[in-house]
C-alpha cells in the first residue's frame, strides 16, 4: 500500500517533470487531444449512419432510395472529416513527441558537459549511453505516443457506451460486463508470463555474455585448444534458453487468441439478444448491425490499452533513468571568477590533500614549488598517485585540502576554461574525435591554416604516415576506428598539442604507444616544445625524463624522493632501485 | 531468409501444422458474417427465436473451435521458432569457432558478437511471425472474397477493385517510409558515437575547452533526426486516413448497390450487412500484413548477415594433419625452423608483411624478437601455432611441416600468451586451468610463482572471483596470470609476445631470470619493444618493415646491425652501449 502510494507520488513527479518539456509545444497536446476527441466521435458516428442506411433496405421491391442517397452523403461527410482530423492528430502527435524528445536529450547531453569528471568516471559508460540514446527513445515511444493512445482509447471506450446505452440498454450492458473479461484474462496471462520472461532475460543475458567472452577471447580459445569447452558450456546454455524460451513465447502468445474468443463471445451476445430484441421490435436491424460493428471493435482499446500500460511502466522507468542525468550535480560555476590572462610559468600546491573515496586517503599534504620553465618528471609504481596529481593541476578534480595555485593564482579562483587553456596535455589513452585527421589536429584552434596544421604534423613526425593515408590530410578518423595504430593516434595526439603550444605542458605517458626509434626522431621536436614551458612528464621509461630538472618519485601517494637524475642516483633509493633494474644482468 | 529454412528441418511437423490451423481458425472466422447474415434473414424475418438461439450456439462453438486451433498454432509456431533459432546459434557459433585469426579480424569480433545475439533473435522472431501470420491473411483476404463472391458475384467487384487499391496505398506508402527509417537508424547511431565519444573524451574535450562545440555538434544531429522522424512521420500519418477512407468508400458502394440489387431481389438485407462485415476483415487483414512486412524486413537484414558469416569459410583448416602429438625432441633437430617464410595479409597487397624470413631455434634456446610498430614481430610468431597461413616457404616444428600436425597438437606444444592478457569470468584457478584441464592445485602454485603472481594470488585466495575480461585485475596482474596459464600446459615452446609490457622492470627481470632457470628444455621466445627484455637472449632476430635486419648475439648485433644500433641508442645509456 505504501510502495503504492510512493510510487504514484513518483509518477506525479515524473509528468511534471515532463510537462516542463512539453510546455513549448502545448499547443500540439491540447490540438492532438482534441482532434482525438473528433476522430472518435466521427469514428463512432460512421457505423450507426451505416445501420440508418440498411433499415432503408428491407427486402425486395422495398429499398428508399432518397433517403438511403442522403445517409450516403452524410456518410461521406463523415468519413472525410474523420480521416481529416486523424491526419492532422498523427501530425500533432508526432511533432509534439519528437520535438519535446529532442529537447530532452539536448538538455541531458550538455549536463554530460557540465557534470564533474568524477560523475563520468564513475558512472558506466555503457549505462549513460544507454540512458542517453535508448531510454530517451522508450519515453518517446512509450509516453508521449503512449499517451494519446490511452486517452483516445479511453474516449473511444466511454462514447462506445454513451451511444450503446441511448440505443438498447439491455443489449449494451451485454457488452460492458463480457468485454472487461478479455482484459482480465490479458493481465492474468501477462502476471504469468512476467515471470517467464525474466527467466528468459536471465538466461538470455547468461547466454549474451558467454557469447561475449568466447568471441572476444576466440584467439585465446584457440590458443588452448578450448573449442570444445566452450562450445559444450554454449549448447548447455542454449537449451536451456530454448526451454523456458518455448514456454515464454507461447504464454505471451495466449493472449491474442483469448481476447479474440472474448471477443467472439461479445458479438454472438449481441447477435443472439439483438436478433431476439429486434423480433420483438426493440431495435431495428440496422441497430443491430451498428452494434455488431460497436462489438467488434470494442475490445480493441481494452486491449491497446492494456499494451500501453506496459509500455508506460517501462516509460516512466526510462523517464526516471534520463532525469537523474539531467538533475545530477553539476560543476561549480565558472561564473564571476577572473581569467588567467598573465601566466609566469610558476606553480605551486601547498599541502594538496586528496582521495577519490574518503576511507582510502591517497596524496597526503603534497608540497611542491616549479619554477618558470621547469621540466617535471614524476615516476613511479602503478598507482603511486601520478594520475591523479595531473587530475589535480587540470582542475578534473578539486583538492579535498591545501591548494594549487597557478602564477600565484589559487586555481579555483580562476575559470576553468583559462587554467586548461594554459596546459597542453597528451595522455596515454589517445583518444580522437570523429571527423578528419585536419580536424583532429586542430581541435584546440579551429581557426589553423592548413600550413600551421601541416607543419605540427611533421613536428610531430605524424605528415608521413597521414600522407600515405587514402584522402591524406581529409581521412576520416574516430576514436575506435582500426585504419590507425594506437602509436599513429598518438603520434595524432601530439601534433594536436604542437598546434596550440599553450605555455605549460602535461605529458602523461606521452609516447607510451610509439615505438623508440620513432619517439627518438620525434625528440628534438619534443625538446623545441618543452623549451622555455613548465611541464610535467609522466613516464615509465626512464630514459625520457633523464633530463628533467626536477623528479618526483612518487609511492602510495607521497613524494618518496625528490631531485634530478644523478642526485637521485647517488642517493641510492628507491629511483636508483628502479633505474638499475632496467639493466639488471639474468 | 529461404537459405536458413534449413535448421527447421528438425522442426518440419510443427511448421507444417503451425500454419494449417491458423488457417482452420481463420476459416472459422471467415463464418462468422455468413451465420450473422442467416440470424438476420431468417431468424428476424421470421421471428424465428428457436433458430435464432440454435445460430447463436453455432457462432460461439465457431469462437470456441477458433481458439482452440489457434493456441495450437501459437504452440507449435512457438516451438519451431525456438527450436530454429536454437539450432541456428548453435551452427553459427561452431561455425564462427573454426575461423582462425585471419577471419575474425576481418570481420571483427563486434559485429561477430551481434550477428550470433541480436541478428538470430531477430531471424527468430521473423520465423515466428511468418508461421503465424504470413499465410493467415493472404488467406483471410481470399476467403473474404469467396464468400463475398458466394453472396453475390457482381458485388465482388467492389471487392476485386478495392482490396488492390488498399493494397497498393499500404505498399506505396511502406516503400517510401522504410528507407527513411533506415537514415533515422543512421542518425541515432551517429547519437549514440556523439555521445560514447564524449564520455571516453571528456578529459581531452575539457583540456581544450571544447564543450560548447560539442553541444553544437551533438544538437546539429539531433535535428538532422528530428528532421527525418519528421518526416518519416508525415508520410506514415497517411496510413490510418487513407485506409480509413478506402474502406468506407468501398463500404458506401456496397451499401448502394445493395440496396439496388435487394431492390431486385438478388440478395437480403442481412447479406449486405455480411458483406460489410466481410470488407473490414479484409481491412485488418491487411494491416497485419503491413506491419508483418516490417518485422519479415527486418528478419531478412538480419538473415543476410548471419548468411554472410556462414558463407565465409576458415581459411585454415587441419583436415590433412596426420601427427597427433609430438613425443620426443632431439636435440640434433631445430625445434622451430623457418625456411624462406613469406607472409602477407591480402592475397593481393604488394607489399608483404613478412619477407624471406629463414632460423633455426633448437631446444632450450631462448630466442628475443625486436624492432619498431609494424615491423613484423607479432605475425611472425603467430605464424608457429598456425593462427595465420605463411603465404611462401615453410615452418619446421621438430623437423616437420607444422600443416602435419593436428591444431591441438600444434598448439599444445607451442603456447602464445600475447599482449593484451585476456582472462574470462570465474576464478583464478579456474582461469589458470585453461592451460590443463586437470591441473593440480600444486601444479597451479608452482605456474603463479614462476609467473611472479603468487604474491597477489596468495592474497586474494585461487577462489578469487575475476570479472568479465578481468576488470577488477591491474594490467600487470593480468599479463602475470595470463603467463602462469601458459605455463601451467608446459608447452615445448613459450612464446612471450610483449606479455610483459604492465610490469614495472624489476618484476619483469625477475620473471625472466626465472623462466630462464626453471626449465632448461623449454624453447622461448621473447618479442619485446624493450632491449633490456632479450639482451641475453642466446640470440635475437631484427625485424625491419618485415625483413631480417640482423640476428645474433646482443654484441654482435652492436656492431654490425644498423637498426639495431638505433633501437639501442634510444633506450640505452652510452654507458651501458660501451
Amino acid at each position: 500500500m505504501r510502495n503504492n502510494t510512493e510510487n504514484s507520488k513518483n509518477t506525479k513527479e515524473i509528468i511534471k517533470k515532463l510537462f516542463k518539456y512539453i510546455k513549448p509545444y502545448r499547443r500540439y497536446l491540447i490540438c492532438a487531444l482534441l482532434l482525438s476527441v473528433i476522430t472518435v466521435t466521427f469514428t463512432l458516428w460512421a457505423p450507426i449512419l451505416m445501420g440508418d442506411g440498411i433499415d432503408l433496405i428491407i427486402s425486395k421491391g422495398n429499398v428508399n432510395f432518397s433517403g438511403l442517397k442522403k445517409i450516403i452523403v452524410k456518410i461521406g461527410a463523415v468519413i472525410a472529416v474523420t480521416a481529416l482530423a486523424q491526419w492532422l492528430m498523427n501530425l500533432c502527435t508526432n511533432k509534439l513527441t519528437f520535438y519535446t524528445v529532442r529537447d530532452i536529450r539536448l538538455t541531458a547531453f550538455a549536463k554530460l558537459e557540465k557534470v564533474p569528471i568524477s560523475y563520468i568516471d564513475n558512472s558506466s559508460h555503457g549505462d549513460l549511453l544507454s540512458r542517453i540514446v535508448a531510454d530517451i527513445d522508450l519515453v518517446s515511444d512509450g509516453l508521449l505516443m503512449g499517451f494519446t493512445q490511452l486517452f483516445s482509447g479511453v474516449i473511444t471506450i466511454l462514447a462506445t457506451i454513451v451511444i450503446m446505452i441511448s440505443i438498447n440498454i439491455k443489449i449494451a450492458l451485454i457488452v460492458i460486463i463480457i468485454t472487461p473479461l478479455s482484459f482480465f484474462v490479458a493481465s492474468f496471462v501477462a502476471k504469468r508470463t512476467f515471470n517467464l520472461f525474466q527467466a528468459q532475460s536471465v538466461k538470455r543475458g547468461e547466454m549474451t555474455s558467454h557469447i561475449n567472452e568466447m568471441i572476444t577471447g576466440q584467439k585465446i580459445v584457440k590458443a588452448f585448444n578450448y573449442e570444445n569447452e566452450s562450445k559444450k558450456k554454449f549448447e548447455k546454455i542454449n537449451g536451456e534458453l530454448e526451454t523456458v524460451g518455448v514456454k515464454a513465447l507461447f504464454f505471451s502468445a495466449i493472449t491474442n487468441p483469448s481476447t479474440r474468443f472474448i471477443n467472439g463471445l461479445v458479438y454472438s451476445g449481441v447477435g443472439i439478444f439483438g436478433a431476439v430484441s429486434a423480433i420483438s421490435g426493440h431495435i431495428s436491424v440496422g441497430q443491430l448491425s451498428a452494434f455488431l460493428t460497436y462489438a467488434n471493435q470494442y475490445t480493441k482499446p481494452f486491449n491497446e490499452i492494456s499494451s500501453v500500460i506496459t509500455e508506460l511502466q517501462s516509460a516512466f522507468a526510462s523517464a526516471k533513468r534520463v532525469f537523474e542525468i539531467i538533475e545530477a550535480k553539476e560543476e561549480q560555476s565558472d561564473n564571476g571568477l577572473h581569467n588567467l590572462d598573465t601566466i609566469d610559468g610558476t606553480l605551486s600546491l601547498d599541502n594538496v590533500s586528496f582521495s577519490y573515496t574518503p576511507d582510502k586517503p591517497l596524496i597526503e599534504n603534497l608540497n611542491l614549488d616549479v619554477r618558470k620553465g621547469e621540466r617535471i618528471a614524476i615516476v613511479g609504481p602503478t598507482g603511486c598517485g601520478k594520475t591523479t596529481l595531473i587530475n589535480l593541476l587540470m582542475r578534473f578534480y578539486d583538492v579535498n585540502k591545501g591548494s594549487i595555485k597557478i602564477s600565484g593564482k589559487r586555481i579555483t579562483e580562476i575559470t576553468r576554461r583559462s587554467l586548461r587553456q594554459s596546459f597542453g596535455m597528451v595522455l596515454q589513452d589517445t583518444w580522437l574525435s570523429k571527423g578528419t585527421i585536419k580536424e583532429n589536429i586542430a581541435f584546440g584552434k579551429p581557426d589553423a591554416a592548413d600550413e600551421e596544421i601541416i607543419k605540427a604534423a611533421k613536428n610531430a613526425h605524424a605528415h608521413e604516415f597521414i600522407q600515405k593515408l587514402p584522402h591524406g590530410y581529409d581521412t576520416i578518423v574516430s576514436d575506435d576506428s582500426e585504419n590507425l595504430s594506437s602509436g599513429q593516434k598518438q603520434l595524432l595526439c601530439i601534433a594536436r598539442v604542437m598546434l596550440t603550444l599553450p605555455p605549460m605542458l602535461i605529458l602523461d605517458e606521452a609516447t607510451s604507444n610509439i615505438d623508440t626509434r620513432t619517439e627518438k626522431q620525434i625528440q628534438s621536436a619534443f625538446e623545441q616544445m618543452l623549451k622555455g614551458r613548465t611541464s610535467f612528464i609522466v613516464a615509465h621509461r626512464l630514459s625520457t625524463i633523464k633530463n628533467a630538472d626536477c623528479i618526483l618519485v612518487m609511492d602510495k601517494g607521497h613524494i618518496i624522493e625528490q631531485g634530478n637524475h644523478n642526485e637521485l642516483l647517488s642517493k641510492n633509493g628507491f629511483y636508483s632501485k628502479l633505474y638499475y633494474s632496467q639493466f639488471e644482468q639474468s | 531468409m529461404f537459405k536458413l529454412s534449413r535448421f527447421l528441418k528438425n522442426y518440419k511437423l510443427q511448421s507444417i501444422l503451425g500454419p494449417i490451423f491458423k488457417m482452420i481458425e481463420a476459416t472459422f472466422e471467415l463464418f462468422v458474417p455468413i451465420v450473422m447474415a442467416k440470424i438476420i434473414d431468417i431468424g428476424i424475418y421470421n421471428k424465428d427465436t428457436s433458430y435464432i438461439y440454435k445460430m447463436g450456439a453455432v457462432l460461439i462453438l465457431l469462437g470456441l473451435l477458433g481458439l482452440v486451433s489457434s493456441l495450437t498454432a501459437q504452440y507449435f509456431a512457438a516451438k519451431a521458432s525456438m527450436g530454429f533459432g536454437t539450432a541456428l546459434r548453435s551452427s553459427l557459433f561452431s561455425h564462427i569457432n573454426a575461423f582462425s585469426h585471419k577471419e575474425l579480424d576481418e570481420i571483427g569480433i563486434g559485429s561477430l558478437i551481434t550477428r550470433l545475439t541480436s541478428d538470430v533473435n531477430q531471424a527468430q522472431t521473423g520465423v515466428n511471425m511468418i508461421l503465424r501470420l504470413f499465410l493467415r491473411s493472404p488467406f483471410i483476404v481470399l476467403g473474404a472474397i469467396i464468400m463475398a463472391f458466394s453472396i453475390n458475384s457482381k458485388l465482388t467487384l467492389i471487392f476485386l477493385l478495392f482490396t488492390p487499391a488498399i493494397a497498393f496505398v499500404i505498399y506505396i506508402i511502406m516503400s517510401k517510409t522504410i528507407p527513411i527509417y533506415k537514415t533515422v537508424q543512421k542518425n541515432q547511431d551517429d547519437i549514440s558515437t556523439i555521445t560514447r565519444e564524449n564520455l571516453s573524451g571528456i578529459r581531452v574535450i575539457r583540456a581544450f575547452s571544447k564543450e560548447n562545440h560539442e553541444q553544437k555538434r551533438f544538437a546539429e544531429t539531433s535535428d538532422n533526426l528530428l528532421k527525418e522522424q519528421l518526416l518519416a512521420g508525415r508520410i506514415s500519418a497517411l496510413l490510418n486516413p487513407a485506409t480509413y477512407v478506402l474502406v468506407n468508400i468501398a463500404t458506401i458502394l456496397i451499401i448502394w448497390f445493395g440496396g439496388i440489387f435487394t431492390f431486385k431481389g438478388a440478395i437480403t438485407q442481412g447479406e449486405v450487412i455480411a458483406l460489410v462485415n466481410y470488407m473490414s476483415q479484409i481491412l485488418l487483414a491487411l494491416v497485419a500484413l503491413a506491419n508483418l512486412i516490417v518485422i519479415i524486413t527486418k528478419a531478412q537484414a538480419s538473415a543476410v548477415r548471419i548468411n554472410d558469416i556462414f558463407n565465409i569459410q576458415p581459411s585454415l583448416t587441419d583436415k590433412n594433419a596426420v601427427i597427433d602429438n609430438v613425443t620426443e625432441y632431439s636435440k640434433n633437430i631445430p625445434v622451430i625452423e623457418y625456411k624462406n617464410v613469406s607472409y602477407s595479409y591480402y592475397e593481393t597487397a604488394e607489399k608483404c608483411a613478412l619477407k624471406n624470413i629463414s632460423f633455426k631455434v633448437f631446444i632450450g634456446e631462448t630466442v628475443g624478437i625486436i624492432g619498431g610498430t609494424g615491423s613484423g614481430k607479432s605475425t611472425l610468431i603467430n605464424l608457429m601455432p598456425r593462427f595465420f597461413d605463411i603465404t611462401e616457404g615453410e615452418i619446421l616444428l621438430n623437423g616437420n611441416n607444422i600443416k602435419r600436425y593436428t591444431f591441438e597438437a600444434l598448439r599444445k606444444n607451442i603456447c602464445v600468451v600475447s599482449q593484451k592478457a585476456m582472462l574470462f569470468k570465474g576464478t583464478i584457478r579456474d582461469n589458470i586451468k585453461w592451460g590443463k584441464n586437470n591441473a593440480s592445485d600444486d601444479e597451479i602454485w608452482k605456474a603463479l610463482e614462476e609467473a611472479q603472481a603468487d604474491e597477489f594470488v596468495k592474497e586474494k585466495g585461487l577462489g578469487f572471483e575475476v570479472t568479465q575480461e578481468g576488470k577488477n585485475l591491474s594490467g600487470g596482474q593480468k599479463q602475470r596470470l595470463s603467463i602462469a596459464r601458459a605455463l601451467v600446459a608446459q608447452p615445448k615452446i613459450l612464446i612471450l609476445d610483449d606479455s610483459t609490457s604492465a610490469l614495472d622492470f624489476a618484476t619483469d627481470s625477475r620473471l625472466r631470470k626465472t623462466l630462464k632457470q626453471n626449465n632448461k628444455e623449454r624453447t622461448t621466445f621473447i618479442v619485446s619493444q624493450r632491449v633490456t627484455a632479450i639482451k641475453d637472449a642466446d640470440f635475437i632476430i631484427v625485424l625491419d618493415n618485415g625483413e631480417i635486419a640482423g640476428i645474433g648475439k646482443h654484441e654482435e648485433l652492436l656492431r654490425s646491425c644498423e637498426t639495431y644500433k638505433e633501437i639501442c641508442n634510444s633506450q640505452l645509456s652510452k654507458k651501458e652501449l660501451d
